[in-house]
């Protein structure tokens, strides 16, 4: 499993434009992103891995949760001596220094700065079943004269195997999976709302939900660019 | 409305009236070799497009009889001043029949009324 840095669960709200100090509009997406709660860290030794179970997003209804996740939450505040608030999702996450937190933490936006590059996972826009120009970009047929081959894949290949290879581009479902952008910089981080303005766009529908983290050694290098 | 607060922080308190034929002069702020200094701008303004943070709007000027036109964004920090020199009379949104005439042809009557 991959190490991070950092790790927070947030939900991508919308993109929109934002000036630079050098007056550049750039292109940003507004997340906001946690506060999470640690429910539960998980040891080598028990577990067979070290990581951090986050919870986002509080779940405020009684009984909108099943006895068994209640019984998770209520036990892991409990052992934290904290109240823990049961929470909608949870996530595993791998940092590289699981002991800096304690069952019961809360991380906030914080964690990150301006920047910085982080990564941002989520499920992008699912696009039913896609044809072959729409989902790997293909060129297409003629659109005239006869040609009859307008949207169509064409040729599925050589006919000398008597077989379709493994892996060939065919039309099929797009969309819908998790998908990870890497290296977007971080331009601002508005703690006190828990936003957090990443430069460019990030997978998912508006209100997905997403994971922003930040690789290892990845952070300060974002700020070279900013001498450019 | 996370979105609209975001980006109406950035619009600049005020913006002078302007509009298509105005004869403006655009104090542009410019950095050369780390050192910051201004720039004045002078032109006939052709466009205004969008709304908003996106909102920009074109001058455009002919110097030793060449055309140049330039495209500012109304908010930007870069621009630091907007004056209206002259209101010009016209009678349609986008000016760019203007590119193709030269002399007593470009020429904008001016609009006393406003």
């Amino acid at each position: 499993m991959k190490l991070v840095e950092q790790a927070l669960l947030g939900r991508k709200l919308a993109m929109t434009q934002v000036f630079a100090e050098d007056g550049r509009l750039v292109p940003v997406t507004v997340i906001s992103a946690g506060p999470c709660v640690v429910v539960q860290r998980r040891k080598a030794g028990r577990d067979g891995r070290e990581s951090l179970q986050l919870g986002y997003e509080e779940v405020t209804k009684a009984g909108r949760l099943n006895r068994p996740l209640s019984g998770h939450f209520r036990r892991a505040g409990e052992k934290a001596k904290t109240e823990i608030p049961p929470c909608r999702h949870l996530k595993e996450v791998y940092l590289a220094n699981p002991e800096a937190y304690q069952v019961g933490d809360r991380i906030a936006v914080d964690v990150f700065a301006p920047g910085q590059r982080v990564d941002v996972t989520g499920v992008s826009k699912g696009k039913g079943f896609a044809g072959v120009q729409k989902r790997y970009g293909f060129r297409g047929g003629p659109a005239a004269h006869g040609s009859m081959s307008h949207r169509r894949p064409a040729s599925g290949g050589a006919t000398d195997p008597a077989r379709v290879f493994p892996g060939t581009k065919k039309p099929g479902h797009m969309g819908n999976v998790k998908v990870t952008v890497k290296g977007l910089r971080v331009h601002e981080v508005r703690g006190k709302d828990n936003l957090l303005l990443v430069e460019g766009a990030v997978p998912g529908p508006k209100g997905g939900l997403v994971l922003v983290s930040l690789p290892r050694g990845g952070g300060e290098a974002g700020e070279k660019d900013e001498s450019e | 409305m996370v979105i609209a607060e975001i980006e109406n922080a950035q619009l600049k308190k005020s913006v002078p009236e302007f509009g298509p034929g105005d004869q403006v002069r655009v104090t542009v702020r410019v950095t050369e070799g780390g050192r910051e200094r201004t720039q004045p701008y002078q032109g006939v303004v052709i466009a205004r497009r969008n709304s908003g943070v996106k909102e920009t709007f074109t001058v455009r000027r002919v110097t030793h009889g060449i055309g140049v036109e330039r495209t500012f964004f109304t908010h930007s920090p870069r621009v630091e001043k907007i004056e209206v020199l002259r209101r010009g009379r016209v009678r349609r949104a986008k000016l760019f029949y203007l590119r193709g005439r030269s002399g007593r042809a470009a020429r904008i009557k001016e609009d006393r009324r406003r």
